[in-house]
């Protein structure tokens, strides 16, 4: 279980997280949306210590992960997995070379031991006889394919998702969230998602947390928050441009 | 008039912050080497064959270019004074200790130095940096260490190639073309370039090396704001390796003579 207890962070006199409280359930899909620019992606970045915070907990059993040394934390990062938004796929390596890195950096399986759990988590991903492709070659959908199949190639605990259908069709969007439903039920991995796709939150979402202004003002289940009478979640769930929520 | 100091101050707080992150990446490049785990061997050959063999053919083209036209100008000085037969060591010397590491070095700036900052740029902006710190692998170690290594070796064996094919550049003018005898033009040249002139030109191309790389791991490595921020790293890592590389040339230079 992760407990994200009051985060803030500023960049400059810009507040994007003030105080974020939230509780991710182990074993379980926890969605967080949210309009762009509203900290979403500065939230997720907080979990895997790309950003410190300038002040609050991310307790991960029981231990505060934002204060421990960079060796303790590595092993930290050893139980996480994340799918980057543009998939972040090594540009100078073939598909094989982006899902076995990790592989090949810390453990010591022979090529042909990579060989083989490359091929695998790219058949659970749905993909076969790409192994030698670059990502160049790669459609949009294919390379969210290749980057979950790395993210989850040293079988992580967490997989933390940052915006995982940006960019898709609406077919390849369902299509990405089967891929999740089925790659989370079959390990019971704690899957951590921040999207604005409000069709792939209702189709993957045990919980739905909402951040707005800095803050999570609403979390609970998919049908607790179609049931919401807060005006703000309302709007956002509905894609309405009228109501609370200004355009700027 | 506020305005005024604002922004000197802004500016000063910028240089002293870029400069502390450039000393500190390459100290921790230093450290990397040597601390766990251990570095991939791999990765530091694939840069070196960057740096080095893939900068060969501008390195020699210039080169020889160098010391043809270098052999031609001291001959037209040189021979007002009736010393022509000091051709051959007038080029041997300028190359060994001066032209060689000098234009290897805003050579290779300019050909290695922007590639470098380009890449690691692109890696930047498009989360590839982060996606190797999400998976456990320092990418400052991974990505900064073997270029850093890869500038430090290959920059003296270049600057050798240069001296070597400025002096063959400078011989076939001077000999072939200006008509200065054979044994004259080499005898000149090896009674008065010593080995210590190579040295020397040897330890300034060491440091060029280092400037090369760490000056474009920094630009690219903290490159921001998309294309735009990858370009401008590019060409910092051009600019400031090829000043860098002048202004401690005339510092090795004083120290060394």
């Amino acid at each position: 279980m992760i407990e994200i207890n009051n985060l803030r962070k500023s960049f400059g006199a810009k507040v994007i997280l003030d105080g974020v409280n939230l509780t991710v359930q182990k074993g379980k899909i926890t969605v967080i949306i949210g309009r762009s620019g509203e900290g979403k992606s500065v939230l997720i970045k907080h979990l895997i210590g790309l950003i410190k915070p300038d002040s609050g907990e991310i307790i991960l059993d029981g231990r505060d992960i934002t204060s421990i040394s960079e060796k303790d934390f590595n092993t930290v990062l050893g139980r996480f997995g994340m799918l980057f938004q543009s998939a972040a796929l090594f540009d100078s390596m073939d598909v094989a070379g982006n899902v076995g890195f990790a592989l090949r950096e810390h453990t010591s399986l022979s090529e042909r031991e990579v060989m083989d759990k490359v091929s695998e988590k790219l058949r659970r991903v749905g993909l076969t006889g790409v192994e030698r492709m670059m990502p160049s070659e790669l459609s949009g959908g294919m390379k969210k394919r290749v980057g979950l199949a790395r993210a989850i190639i040293m079988d992580p605990e967490i997989v933390l998702f940052d915006e995982p259908t940006t960019g898709l069709d609406p077919v390849m969007s369902d299509s990405i969230g089967d891929l999740i439903l089925e790659t989370q039920r079959q390990q019971k991995t704690t899957y951590f998602v921040i999207t604005h796709d409000i069709t792939l939150t209702y189709k993957i979402a045990d919980t739905i947390a909402m951040l707005h202004k800095g803050r999570i003002i609403e979390s609970g289940t998919p049908e607790e928050m179609k049931a919401s009478a807060n005006p703000v979640v309302r709007q956002f769930i509905e894609g309405r441009a009228e109501g609370p929520i200004k355009v700027a | 008039m506020t305005g005024f100091f604002e922004d000197i101050g802004r500016y000063t707080v910028r240089v002293v912050n870029s400069t502390g992150l450039l000393c500190a990446m390459l100290l921790k490049s230093f450290l990397y080497i040597f601390t766990p785990p251990r570095l991939n061997i791999r990765n530091v050959f694939k840069q070196m064959e960057f740096v080095g063999v893939q900068s060969l053919f501008v390195v020699i083209l210039t080169g020889s270019f160098t010391g043809m036209v270098l052999a031609l100008q001291s001959y037209t000085a040189l021979k007002r004074f009736g010393a022509e037969s000091m051709v051959g060591p007038t080029v041997a010397l300028s190359m060994a200790r001066e032209l060689g590491p000098v234009l290897t070095g805003l050579m290779v700036a300019g050909r290695a130095g922007s590639a470098m900052a380009t890449e690691l740029g692109t890696m930047r902006v498009t989360e590839q940096v982060d996606a190797l710190f999400t998976m456990g692998v320092n990418p400052m170690k991974y990505l900064v260490v073997p270029r850093v290594l890869a500038g430090l070796l290959m920059l003296p064996l270049l600057a050798i190639v240069t001296d070597f094919v400025g002096s063959v550049g400078g011989y076939m003018i001077g000999v072939k073309y200006l008509g200065i005898n054979s044994g004259v033009y080499i005898g000149r040249t090896l009674d008065y370039v010593t080995t210590g002139d190579i040295f020397e030109g040897l330890i300034k191309s060491l440091f060029f090396g280092l400037i090369i790389a760490i000056t474009a791991c920094y630009n690219g490595y903290y490159a921001t704001g998309g294309a735009k921020g990858v370009g401008k790293a590019a060409t910092s890592a051009v600019v400031m390796g090829c000043v860098l590389i002048l202004v401690s040339d005339y510092i090795l230079t004083s120290i060394m003579m």
